[in-house]
């Protein structure tokens, strides 16, 4: 009975929040804001954001930025799965998903950026020897106007998250029998898998790529670091506005956060259109009988594509570890001529009480997440119903600006009287770690044979029994990559945790951002690595359990 | 042996949209067995699970389905003591063979054990007991199905294609096994399949549908 | 949305409920017995950008004293950026809570503070009661009563100074420019060694501000509030030296560093060799931390720097302001101003007026070693004072229009 309320608890757990967050950001779009003297309704914000020098272009980088990165990594992620056949190579790629998924996307851009600035890590080795450059070459690569290097950075952090969703479902689909089949019909592996497994893989992993595609359109911290800045993207945009002194830009900066929302919401249309003209154009590829042609090309770029954002990744990082202990590094040197463990030394005593909250809270939010979100599908599942309509509110944090939206969730839970703590952090973390939780493991839950439980309460098991003996186990690989992508969404929360905190609950995020404010390359580096380290041990955890777990029994290893 | 109860399919109607799927109205004694006979699509395997009690909510039935004197639509679908047999034997992947005959078996069955290795005995599957269910061969596992099925002491017995997907040479042999324990257990059990092979090997009245 | 006017209608009957529960009495600041009374045994939350090591270090050491001295709990919430604060003090006003507020103290200046003070969003006045206050010299001293040319009033109390300076590395070039016209000239000769940080970031601002005062021959209209009309006129040579000095920047002008640590890490990797700081001793600091050089050298525009002060602001609902109070007179007490200045601590500038101490007090600030990269106070020339924030935001607004692609 309790269950049935599951999806009730879930969206009322999240409504209030969702309805104070997104009231608090239309109302003073529209002039409303007491607390600034905005009394009455009015377009004012509206006017004073079309006339913002540079708007249509910010609009156009974030709608592009988006849509471009999202198909780019897609198409890196297909054709590596289309190419795979299980070498060392293969594996080796497959094993570095989880720690590229555990660096934050901030160090990422700062290692990219640091990698391929004209100052930069590529053209330190390279120089003087092979370019003559004594001081670094005036190329505008970091920040350039179209938003590629913004681009390169998002691709590396999306292509391990879509690889990972992929990996987490694929085992369902039974993709080996599905390509020995074809190559039984005289097709190569490579083309046998996009032509049989591809078409039904998509739909599984549809729901990440449209978080992908929300996620990339309204990036800040990637963009600050990357992006232009004449103008920057639109999201950055709206938080300098949030951020200006000058507190009546927060009209216009509302306006054009539900403007960005609506980039968002265009972008995802755009998607959705291009997905129905593919669906169209591929059916007759799909059946044209063509068994070989490409099948080199595909396997070479999908190892090629998958191997470059790897490496890159790895020398992003390899950058800021080098940088962690790095003495003074004039260019063109090589390494630092100097190494020293004293940036390292200054973190590290501060470290233990900001690493203990960001576990506690990201823990506990997983876990109410989890508990939320599983009974919301098993009551799906025992009642076999069609997921409710209402499900898409689930998203909306994921959509709206945060900052302009954790204002009205601070309004809201000050309203209620509810002073600033631990647990009204994890309360916040909730708004953001249960989409992921949900898009993450849904498809897997529902996918699930229903066949198992039915033999199940046949033999005489109950519901409940089923559900911890037969439905957990067997769904246990994709619940712990999910819980893992979860963790490392509330671990990444900075917004959320300092507002709502009220600065009294300090994480390793909080730390790290704020200290990235003031630009030590040595301390940022420090801080990015022990950022990475808790959500890397639960990837390593989501990939090893089930391993450990099931070594015995081979059917259940695939699913990891 | 428990006592057995006939399996009473009282003017069962199951409609999709309105539309009339199929009619049953039958009486099945302990130890027959009921063929019904039809196409795919024919609705054979919702009947199946309107009288285990998984019906999708897309179908609408009426009709009453008695074990004995016991009224079965008003129970849940584990209380109902309806055994189900599929095409695919459907070892849980995350148990041993043992595990999965266990947990067919009822809580508090005494010598768990000793019922287990019986039941691998009696199929001639002897010291399987710590085998992963994915090293079995197909006959293999459906016979460890089968037993599971049998050990979880089910009142009546339901099929759906069982034999389908095994081998010419294999299929003869689990028919003769299969039935003659669900006789021996004197089980009511209802058959759904499109091979007359199985009917004529289950020797019972035949419905035919569509 | 259906959901929008429920939770409206909700959120307004709170707030007026909140509304019709009484505010605690704030504490009475010239009663400093009582003050200190009331401080001993409260927490207080101190909204502080953390951006550098050194600084959130003296903080902590802060925390230490005053734990042992007052028995306040001093907890640092670390900010990426002030206004962060401000959000949360405007968001507990917008819900009504007056007087349990979650920030109970404010590393604040100029456009933040003005901001602020406009919606009524700050407690005071207190400041001008502390007993460490006359210690500033304020009626010698106008950059103590006026943050920005905007009357303090009392609701904020000094705590550092700072001005801006460039610096170069001695190493690349032989002479660095002394005044605007000679940087453009510099630049001319030496393109893309020279770039700025993009407005509106403070200290890009500080920037154009800067070159503004140097082109101008009479600043006055500039420490008045706006008049529209004047504005062409009044800034025309910025604009013109501003369309000049572009096509020769870093990147040709085409990208600007986003703040001033983007700032020092191009010092650092020698993509340009001048920049510029709000701190003194940022150059000192940066060499010790290995982000510079140790060629670096700082240097001043012969007709003056921009200049202002930072202070500390109690907001209107603190929850805790007998503490805060305490806290800030600690930190304008010559032994924790002292300490500030050092810069193997932090090295950011006292704003106490030497002549108002002791001799002894006086000691702690002589003995104190500067550092190689920073120039001595009497060679950082005039301090030219911000100019009004209507000013400042104006000609950010048309640096935008003027300089983003559109």
């Amino acid at each position: 009975m309790l269950l049935r309320l599951a999806p009730w608890v879930l969206t009322g757990v999240l409504v209030l929040p969702l309805g104070a967050g997104l009231a608090m950001v239309m109302l003073p779009a529209f002039g409303y804001l007491p607390a600034l003297g905005g009394e009455t309704f009015h377009l004012g914000a509206w006017r004073a954001l079309w006339e913002r020098p540079g708007l249509s272009r910010s609009v156009l980088l974030s709608f592009s930025t988006g849509l471009t990165t999202t198909f780019i990594s897609l198409v890196c992620v297909v054709l590596f799965l289309a190419a795979v056949r299980g070498s060392w190579l293969d594996r080796a790629l497959h094993r570095m998903v989880s720690p590229l998924l555990a660096i934050p996307h901030a160090a990422v851009a700062f290692g990219l950026a640091f990698l391929i600035a004209p100052s930069g890590l590529l053209v330190r080795w390279a120089s003087p020897g092979l370019t003559g450059w004594e001081r670094p070459p005036d190329l505008l690569i970091v920040q350039d106007p179209w938003g590629l290097s913004l681009m390169a950075g998002l691709i590396l952090k999306e292509v391990p998250f879509l690889l990972l969703m992929s990996l987490a479902v694929l085992p369902q689909l039974a993709p080996e029998q599905r390509v020995n089949m074809a190559r039984s019909l005289g097709y190569h592996p490579t083309i046998g898998w996009l032509k049989s497994v591809f078409p039904v893989l998509y739909p599984l992993i549809r729901l990440p790529i449209y978080a992908v595609i929300a996620y990339a359109t309204s990036v800040v911290d990637m963009a600050i670091i990357l992006g232009p800045t004449l103008p920057p993207t639109l999201s950055v945009s709206i938080l300098q506005w949030f951020n200006d002194p000058n507190l009546d830009r927060r009209f216009m900066a509302s306006a054009g956060a539900l403007l960005q929302l609506g980039v968002t919401l265009a972008a995802l249309a755009t998607w959705w259109l291009g997905e129905q003209i593919v669906k169209r154009l591929g059916q007759h590829w799909l059946v044209n009988g063509s068994r070989r042609r490409g099948a080199f090309a595909v396997a070479f770029s999908g190892r090629f594509l998958l191997g470059l954002t790897t490496l890159t990744a790895l020398a992003a990082m390899v950058g800021l570890a080098i940088f962690s202990l790095a003495g003074f590094w004039r260019f063109p040197d090589a390494l630092p001529v100097t190494m020293t463990f004293n940036h390292w030394q200054r973190v590290l005593p501060s470290a233990t009480t900001p690493l203990v909250n960001t576990l506690v809270v990201g823990v506990t939010a997983t876990l109410i997440a989890a508990v939320l979100v599983i009974a919301c599908l098993e009551n799906e599942a025992r009642h076999q119903l069609t997921p409710k309509r209402a499900m898409w509110l689930l998203y909306l944090p994921l959509l709206v600006p945060q900052v302009a939206f954790l204002f009205g969730l601070v309004v809201a839970a000050e309203s209620l009287g509810i002073r600033p703590q631990r647990s009204l952090v994890v309360a916040g973390h909730l708004l953001f770690v249960v989409p992921y939780l949900y898009l993450s493991l849904s498809e897997a839950y529902r996918r699930l044979d229903p066949r198992w439980a039915q033999l199940a309460h046949s033999l005489g098991a109950s519901r409940w029994h089923t559900f911890w003996r037969i439905r957990l186990p067997l769904l246990l690989a994709p619940l712990l990559t999910a819980c893992a992508v979860s963790l490392a969404v509330s671990i990444g929360q900075y917004l959320p945790t300092l507002l709502l905190g009220g600065g009294r609950v300090a994480t390793i995020t909080t730390e790290a951002v704020a200290m990235a404010s003031g630009g030590n390359r040595r301390l940022i580096g420090v801080l990015a690595l022990l950022q990475a380290l808790l959500p890397f041990i639960g990837f390593a955890l989501a990939l090893l359990l089930p391993r450990l777990i099931w070594a015995k029994r081979a059917a259940m290893r695939g699913a990891a | 042996m428990t006592a057995t109860y006939p399996l009473r399919i009282d003017n069962v109607t199951i409609t999709l949209n309105q539309a009339l799927l199929l009619q049953v109205d039958d009486t099945i004694a302990p130890g027959e067995v009921l063929t019904v006979m039809g196409p795919s699509g024919s609705g054979k395997s919702t009947l199946l699970a309107y009288i285990a009690g998984f019906l999708a909510p897309a179908f609408s039935a009426r009709g009453g389905v008695w074990l004995g004197e016991r009224n079965l639509l008003t129970l849940p679908a584990e209380a109902r003591g309806i055994g189900l047999l599929f095409q695919d034997p459907l070892l849980f992947p995350h148990l041993s063979v043992g595990g999965n005959l266990r947990f067919g078996l009822p809580r508090h069955t005494p010598h768990k054990s000793q019922q287990v290795a019986q039941a691998l005995a009696q199929v001639g599957l002897a010291d399987f007991e710590h085998r992963d269910p994915a090293t079995l061969s197909g006959g293999q596992k459906a016979r460890v199905a089968l037993m599971r099925l049998l050990l979880s002491k089910p009142q009546a017995v339901l099929l759906d294609e069982p034999f389908s997907k095994l081998d010419t040479a294999l299929r003869q042999e689990m028919r003769t096994l299969v039935f003659s324990q669900l006789r021996d257990a004197g089980l009511p059990t209802l058959l759904v399949t499109h091979d007359h092979a199985d009917a004529r090997a289950a020797g019972g009245t035949v419905i035919e549908l569509g | 949305m259906p959901n929008n006017r429920d939770s409206l209608g909700i959120t307004m009957a709170l707030t007026m409920l909140a509304i019709a529960f009484p505010a605690a009495a704030d504490p009475v600041p010239s009663n400093w017995e009582s003050v200190l009374e009331e401080a001993e045994g409260q927490t207080v939350y101190w909204n502080a950008w953390a951006g550098e090591e050194r600084i959130n270090a003296y903080i902590e050491w802060t925390a230490r004293q005053v734990d042992e001295r007052y028995g306040i709990e001093l907890v640092h919430v670390k900010l990426g950026d002030t206004s962060e604060a401000v959000s949360r003090v405007l968001a507990e006003k917008q819900a009504g809570n007056d007087d349990a507020g979650s920030v109970d103290m404010i590393w604040i200046n100029g456009e933040n503070f003005a901001a602020m003070k406009a919606n009524d969003l700050l407690f005071g006045p207190w400041a001008d009661s502390l007993p460490n206050y006359p210690l500033t010299d304020p009626d010698n001293t106008p950059a103590v009563r006026y943050d920005w040319t905007i009357p303090v009033d009392g609701l904020e109390s000094p705590w550092s100074s700072s001005q801006v300076v460039f610096y170069y590395d001695t190493a690349l070039i032989e002479e660095h420019p002394n005044n605007m016209n000679e940087l453009l000239a510099w630049v001319e000769q030496n393109p893309s060694e020279f770039t700025y940080p993009q407005v509106p970031n403070f200290l890009g601002n500080a920037f154009i501000t800067q070159a503004l005062l140097e082109l101008v021959d009479d600043t006055s209209i500039f420490y008045e509030p706006m008049q529209a009309d004047d504005f062409d006129e009044a800034t025309a040579p910025l604009w013109m030296f501003l369309d000049e000095l572009h096509p020769h920047l870093w990147r040709s002008g085409r990208a600007f560093p986003s703040n001033s640590a983007d700032l020092r890490s191009l010092m650092g990797d020698s993509e340009i060799s001048i920049a510029l700081s709000f701190s003194t001793t940022e150059a000192s600091g940066a060499i010790a931390n290995f982000e510079l050089p140790d060629t670096v050298r700082s240097y001043v525009h012969d007709s003056g720097m921009i200049g202002n002060m930072s202070f500390m602001a109690i907001p209107y609902n603190a929850e805790h302001k007998a503490a805060a109070m305490v806290v800030a007179n600690y930190l304008l007490s010559p032994e924790a101003q002292a300490e500030k200045q050092d810069p193997e601590v932090w090295g950011s500038n006292t704003v106490l007026a030497m002549e108002t101490l002791s001799s002894e007090q006086r000691a702690l600030f002589d003995d104190i070693d500067l550092g190689i990269a920073t120039l001595p106070p009497s060679e950082l020339g005039e301090v030219l004072g911000q100019p009004h924030p209507s000013w400042v935001d104006a000609i950010a607004e048309k640096w935008q229009e003027r300089y983003v692609n559109h």
